[in-house]
């Protein structure tokens, strides 16, 4: 059993998806591990590596890897994973234009897809396609060939822009 | 049960309702909310964590193995060697729904004594915890005596070559003859020959291997296992020495595939470490265990010699394939097979002499791949067809125009093609709609280039393909599908929605589709050989049908109409020439069953059966029927840098039928990227057999920032077996790829490298030796 006073773990309040939940880890624990432990599952491992973004989240708004990111870091900030983005009756504009658009196979890549979009959307709301690409250049899909995934974010864009939502 | 052939028109309307729309998958919301739980989603109350000890050297005899630390460490639950198993081999040959005799190329699960690829497992690890496993698999100690290896094809037929198992390195061999060879070269104006080589490809599906396994209260070991083939749970049931009812596979839900997780991988490992713990057990591959746990796509260098006249008529085609097979032989008997019926592409050559072997390496093995040896046939067929243009001065679709393979033409195993040949139109189309070429600029060179291609869908005929379906409807008019068949993303599960949807006049909403479990949904087959929708789509056809004739006909009586006379639609049934009489689905559905009438339908579909093929000529049917389509590519080469940028793409299929065009379009756009990454990236390199690429950070997919978006033109003759007419999809999408950006590289740059990848450094390599 690990006690209290070891300094190698720590319990960390973490606020995801605008809840904050307690965990007990230790220094090396990742983020991406850290948060599966908890039950976001909906967080993938693809690589472990940085490659592929299937495990991104946003911190504080922004994309991060969360296999590079260790869980003791993002102490105070705010995480949020695909499913706080949205539901199923109740879908983010990006999910909504995923679905839309056929922009999902295998759907093991989309949550990062869709939180490297948020990400990129949130600093420009107003894309090029050049734009997008760039904000989706981490993140790895085999499935579908990315043409799907321009057009769904574009529309997501502009949907996100009417309703005058970027963040 | 129903046992029939589709004629594809039970279903006499006008219009198709459901079949041929664009509609959302069925699987879609879960997964843009991130609600699907896959395969490594589950876990289990008091699961212990396994991990794989990997062989780090290729060829070696392994004289020591000492786990005693490794199981002697605290919450280390078991360790298992070679010496622990019952049983030491594993079939990975024929996956599926076939009872046909086996090739008994069995692997070894773990090393006894030989190591024949690098990252061949040692021994399997199961603990409390991920970290705990690892730990013990550092614990682990082995000696491992270097044994001389074989690392090319080439150098394994040497006489005096290393021997990587059994008596010879010719692990499979096929030929085909068909007419007179000799008489075709003399006719020949001209004889043209080429050699062309691919390189081992990685699927790189997104969700490494993964699975959890268990015992249940029936004494049943369960997996759920992330693989593109739940009937494997026969291998696995007689490598872990059980009967085949005690183990029971489900592939739910699956994040990619591409023939990557249709071999056995890690469910074995699972199976055995459950059988001796007991205890449930999880194994998630690392990338790098799934860099180097699955087969990868076999290289093949191909020499075409290629007789024409002048006017670009082929007269005699000899073609030499070998193929890298690696340390095992898995599926590599049909991947030549495949890549030996496909040699020709979709042109008629009556004098031919296809001459394949595939030869054991000490190199990871190889296996099945989206295009399954027919796709790397066509980097050759499409290549030698450009060149073959460039030598006699014609253009490069009139020539094809003059040698295409044509409706009621033999292929090269002399068996005609029944359904619609539409290379024609999909060549004319495709090239058509590159449009204006685009300018060349500085040390930019733009090339276009285009490929055709012939491409089978469902299985080879003489393995009795079948696929099993069931169809009910609730008492609220509510629609089930049961079937066996596993979604590795590209829809297959909700196109089997639409098909029942479709035949009993319900919305796609309205149905519910349990699928991918060996025990309780039935046997569907394998995920893989673009069969799922032809063969199960067919048996859910046929199984909707069934139960449709017996609610109309109990309409009947209710409406006082001809049976003939009524029609389902929108959850409705109604007089077709007096939609005034009418009653609901769901109240038709109650009658019928107040009144006993059977509400649900299981159906088998059997492909064509055939023999074998004439083992001297290679004469026969090898597959149901083909696709036809080609991809044209523009690209522009900075001849500075080497560096290939696509600008245009577009693909052109006759599909035969589009049961979701969205689908469809899915499938193309992503075959068009991974046959890029076949074209100019992705190389998994061995030296001495050793992997020196085991991550994405070396083994370069293409991204968002590579990828053209692609244009689809989506053609349908009708003329398919599968149901509506419908060909297939899955495959095809990639096989023309490669090939047609290798023509237009050469288009541009005026030289041809004739190894796939296609790198800046051969591009530039190739400019400097002949400089243009």
């Amino acid at each position: 059993m690990t006690s209290e006073t070891d300094m190698t773990h720590k319990t960390l309040a973490l606020e995801v998806n605008g809840r904050v939940v307690e965990t007990r880890v230790p220094a090396h624990r990742t983020l991406l591990d850290a948060l599966r432990d908890l039950g976001y599952v909906e967080v993938k491992r693809g690589c472990e590596k940085g490659d592929c973004g299937a495990c991104a989240v946003l911190v504080d708004g922004v994309a991060l890897d969360s296999c590079l990111t260790l869980a003791w870091t993002v102490e105070g900030c705010s995480v949020t994973t695909v499913t706080g983005l949205g539901n199923r009756t109740e879908m983010h504009p990006l999910q909504e234009a995923f679905v839309e658009h056929g922009a999902i196979q295998c759907g093991y890549c989309t949550p990062g897809l869709i939180i490297a979009a948020h990400s990129m959307l949130s600093e420009n709301p107003s894309p090029s396609e050049a734009d997008i690409r760039n904000g989706l250049s981490g993140n790895l899909c085999r499935c579908t060939g990315y043409t799907k995934v321009f057009d769904a974010v574009a529309k997501a864009a502009g949907a996100m822009r009417e309703a005058g939502e970027t963040s | 049960m129903t046992d029939t052939i589709p004629t594809g028109k039970a279903v006499t309307r006008d219009a198709l309702r459901q079949v041929g729309r664009p509609l959302v998958r069925t699987d879609a919301v879960g997964k843009a909310v991130g609600k699907t739980m896959y395969v490594g989603d589950h876990v289990m109350q008091g699961m212990l964590h396994a991990r794989v000890l990997r062989s780090p050297i290729a060829s070696a005899r392994l004289t020591r193995l000492d786990v005693s630390k490794a199981r002697a460490l605290d919450r280390v639950a078991c360790v298992l060697t070679a010496d622990d198993l019952e049983r030491p081999l594993i079939a990975v040959d024929i996956p599926g729904q076939t009872g046909r005799a086996r090739l008994e190329t069995d692997q070894q699960v773990l090393v006894r004594d030989r190591v024949r690829y690098h990252g061949e497992p040692l021994a399997l690890i199961a603990a409390e915890t991920v970290e705990i496993a690892e730990e013990a698999m550092r614990l682990i100690e082995f000696d491992l005596e270097p044994i001389p290896g074989v690392y090319n094809p080439e150098d394994a037929l040497q006489p005096g070559a290393p021997i990587v198992q059994g008596t010879d390195n010719v692990v499979a061999a096929q030929k085909i003859v068909k007419g007179d060879i000799e008489k075709g070269f003399r006719e020949a104006d001209r004889i043209i020959e080429n050699t062309f080589q691919t390189q081992f490809v990685e699927h790189a599906f997104l969700e490494p291997e993964v699975g959890l396994g268990w015992v249940d209260e029936n004494n049943i070991i369960n997996l759920r296992a992330s693989t593109q083939v739940i009937e494997n749970f026969r291998f696995i049931a007689d490598a872990i020495g059980v009967p085949h009812n005690r183990v029971r596979v489900r592939a739910s839900l699956v994040g990619g595939g591409f023939g990557g997780k249709e071999d056995v991988t890690m469910e074995c490992y699972i199976a055995l470490l459950v059988k001796h713990t007991g205890r449930p057990i999880r194994l998630e591959f690392t990338r790098e265990d799934s860099l180097m746990g699955h087969g990868k796509r076999h290289p093949f260098t191909m020499t075409y010699r290629t007789g024409v006249k002048a006017d670009g008529t082929i007269t005699a085609l000899e073609v030499r394939l070998i193929a890298d097979a690696g340390a095992y032989v898995f599926l590599s008997p049909y991947v030549l097979l495949y890549a030996a019926i496909a040699a020709p592409g979709p042109y008629r050559v009556d004098n031919l002499l296809i001459d394949g072997r595939a030869v054991a390496t000490n190199n990871m093995y190889t296996s099945a791949f989206r295009g399954f040896g027919a796709a790397q046939a066509a980097v050759a067929y499409e290549q030698q067809m450009d060149e073959i243009a460039m030598e006699l001065g014609i253009d490069r679709i009139e020539l094809r125009r003059r040698n295409y393979l044509r409706s009621g033409d033999t292929i090269s195993s002399n068996y005609p093609i029944e359904s619609a040949v539409w290379t024609e139109e999909c060549v004319d189309r495709a090239w058509a709609a590159l449009g204006e070429p685009t300018e060349a600029t500085g040390h930019l060179r733009i090339g276009r280039g285009v490929a055709a291609y012939q491409q089978s869908y469902g299985r080879i005929t003489y393995l009795h393909d079948t696929s099993q379906a069931w169809v009910g409807v609730e008492i609220d008019g509510s629609v089930t599908v049961r079937s066996g068949v596993t979604d590795i993303g590209a829809g297959q599960v909700s196109a089997l929605g639409q098909i029942a949807a479709e035949v009993l006049g319900v919305d796609l909403d309205d149905v519910a589709i349990y699928n991918s479990d060996s025990a309780v949904t039935p046997l569907a087959g394998t995920t893989t050989a673009t069969r799922a929708l032809y063969m199960t789509g067919n048996a859910v056809k046929v199984a909707a049908e069934a139960l449709r004739g017996r609610l109309i006909e109990r309409a009947a009586k209710s409406l006082g109409v001809a049976s003939d006379g009524i029609d389902i639609a929108d959850g409705t049934v109604f007089a077709i020439d007096d939609p005034g009489i009418s009653m609901p689905f769901h109240e038709l559905v109650k009658l019928s069953a107040a009144d006993g009438i059977h509400c649900s339908e299981l159906a088998i579909f059997r492909a064509p059966f055939s023999d074998g093929l004439d083992p001297e000529t290679g004469e026969g049917q090898v597959h149901p029927d083909y696709v036809f389509g080609a991809h044209a590519i523009e690209v522009a080469v900075d001849v500075e840098t080497g560096e290939v940028s696509i600008l245009k793409s577009v693909a052109a299929h006759d599909v035969g039928r589009a049961i979701n065009p969205t689908a469809v379009e899915g499938q193309i756009e992503g075959g068009a990227a991974q046959g890029q990454g076949f074209a100019l990236s992705e190389e998994m390199i061995y030296e001495e057999g050793r992997l020196i690429t085991p991550s994405f950070s070396e083994y370069l997919i293409p991204t968002s920032m590579d990828v053209p978006k692609v244009e689809s033109i989506i053609l349908e003759s009708g003329t398919g077996l599968g149901p509506f007419g419908a060909k297939g999809i899955g495959e095809p999408a990639l096989t023309p790829v490669a090939p047609a950006i290798a023509n237009a590289v050469t288009d541009a740059i005026g030289v041809r490298v004739k190894e796939l990848p296609i790198t800046p450094e051969k591009i530039v390599a190739a400019l400097h030796a002949e400089p243009t």
